[in-house]
């Protein structure tokens, strides 16, 4: 369908690749953020919401700089990782996903939370007296009437994954076949000479990628309403 | 034989509710005017409110007790409740319903209960459906199924007859009468209408602005509803 180069596929192949784990590894932090903003109040609760929407304003440049000095060889959380657990983030492809994964992260937050506070808290009791304890009760009440909200979530995580540019080149810099996204791989065929033609062909990739996100997240979200409806 | 003792206090904003009675078996009645925390009451013995003093025991078992600090949790209580609006859960089929208290406890699969109870509330034709599809009676007739399902030790209605039109109460007393005459479950029955509880009941505890007036047989219900008495 895309007359693309193998260089080009890479990109492509890496951009589908951190954005689905970035989406997956942030769905678990996403739900609980989203409940304890729901559902809880603490002290710093105030603190916490601006923290989870402060990649949503920051620039991201700054959000990428914050990664490297934290997550990064030196930083102390990566040095911490990278000691004990073997996991390295700097200038790989796991960084882009970590990069992506926190870019996204607001965006996956506010539908999840959203669909949470709608949940009539009453069915939960009548679950309750049915013998389910909370752990069940969320799992087998909230999170499925949650689920429109979740999957709203997930996508619009994924697609501000796969588009994600400043906070990434910032944190794992630009490197074909490990670091170079889509978007990275654009902005560099648009500095060489006579790319034109093969940024083209990434930003039609892009844009198909990306509608066909929307479309998915909108059939998800309309089969788990139907459930409510009744076939 | 008692099998419900209740003696609670709570402060519910200007309210202050203080409920003592008892309760043998058979069909309890809550009576009282819209107000009198009837609802209340009945979540307290839920577990779904916590009284500020006072004990709830069942069975010779304490579920609640504030002096020894005891509280049993709604989902380890084993009291089957019937809410005003069903609140069945939208998501599940009417057999998911009815099958949620069961899957919870973990016990396998009994066709011959599950048949029975959809027999006695006349259900089996709806198990396929949701609830949104099924009239206000229907509705209120799965939550009735649900609630046995999951072999309560006593049953709590909270106006299960309240959301419903005339002829829907009409359709669906009969069947609180066939629980009554052959579930052999103790049942708290909540109402503020004298008629209903006639038909049901077996005792009487009278509340009014918090507080048990009376407590007895079907004498009673006077001949006008609660609300009329004030």
């Amino acid at each position: 369908m895309f007359d693309l180069s193998p260089d080009e596929w890479t990109a492509v192949l890496l951009s589908l690749r951190v954005a689905t784990v970035a989406t997956a590894f942030a769905l678990p932090f996403g739900i609980a953020i989203g409940w304890l903003l729901a559902r809880t109040n603490f002290w710093g609760k105030t603190l916490l919401d601006g923290l989870v929407y402060l990649p949503l304003v920051l620039p991201p440049v700054v959000t990428g700089y914050l990664l490297l000095i934290s997550f990064g060889r030196k930083g102390p959380i990566g040095a911490f990782l990278d000691q004990n657990f073997g996991i390295v983030f700097s200038f790989r492809w796991t960084g882009a996903a970590l990069s992506c994964g926190v870019m996204g992260f607001p965006l996956m937050v506010r539908p999840i939370r959203l669909a949470l506070e709608a949940i009539d808290r009453r069915i939960e009791d009548a679950a309750a007296t049915l013998g389910a304890g909370r752990f069940l009760v969320f799992l087998t009440i909230t999170l499925p009437l949650a689920l429109p909200g979740v999957i709203a979530g997930a996508v619009m995580c994924f697609a501000r994954a796969l588009g994600e540019f400043g906070a990434t080149i910032t944190f794992v810099s630009n490197i074909p076949g490990e670091t170079q996204t889509i978007s990275a791989a654009i902005y560099t065929l648009m500095q060489i000479p006579g790319g034109d033609a093969a940024a083209g062909r990434l930003v039609l990739v892009a844009i198909v990628l990306a509608l066909a996100a929307l479309i998915a997240s909108e059939w998800f979200a309309r089969r788990a309403g139907m459930r409510f409806q009744g076939e | 034989m008692i099998v419900l003792a209740v003696d609670v206090e709570k402060q519910l904003g200007a309210f202050k509710l203080a409920a003592r009675f008892e309760a043998a078996g058979g069909v309890t009645a809550l009576f009282g005017p819209s107000g009198a925390g009837k609802t209340s009451v009945v979540n307290m013995i839920a577990g779904l409110l916590t009284p500020d003093r006072g004990s709830i025991a069942l069975d010779d078992k304490v579920l609640f007790d504030a002096a020894a600090g005891i509280k049993v949790p709604p989902h380890r209580r084993r009291i089957g409740y019937v809410f005003q609006d069903g609140r069945l859960f939208p998501h599940l089929s009417v057999r998911q319903n009815l099958d949620y208290g069961r899957r919870m406890s973990g016990r396998p699969r009994d066709p011959d209960e599950f048949e029975r109870i959809a027999a006695l509330l006349d259900i089996g034709q709806l198990l396929d459906r949701r609830p949104r599809l099924l009239s206000g009676g229907e509705r209120q007739r799965v939550a009735v199924g649900r609630a046995l399902l999951m072999r309560p030790r006593l049953l709590l209605l909270d106006e299960p007859l309240a959301s419903l039109d005339a002829g829907h109460k009409r359709e669906i007393l009969p069947y609180f009468v066939r629980l009554r005459d052959d579930a052999g479950v103790p049942m708290v029955y909540v109402s503020h209408m004298a008629g209903e509880l006639r038909r049901i009941a077996t005792n009487v505890v009278r509340l009014d602005a918090g507080r048990v007036v009376a407590a007895g047989g079907l004498e009673l219900l006077d001949e006008t509803d609660a609300d009329a008495l004030g």
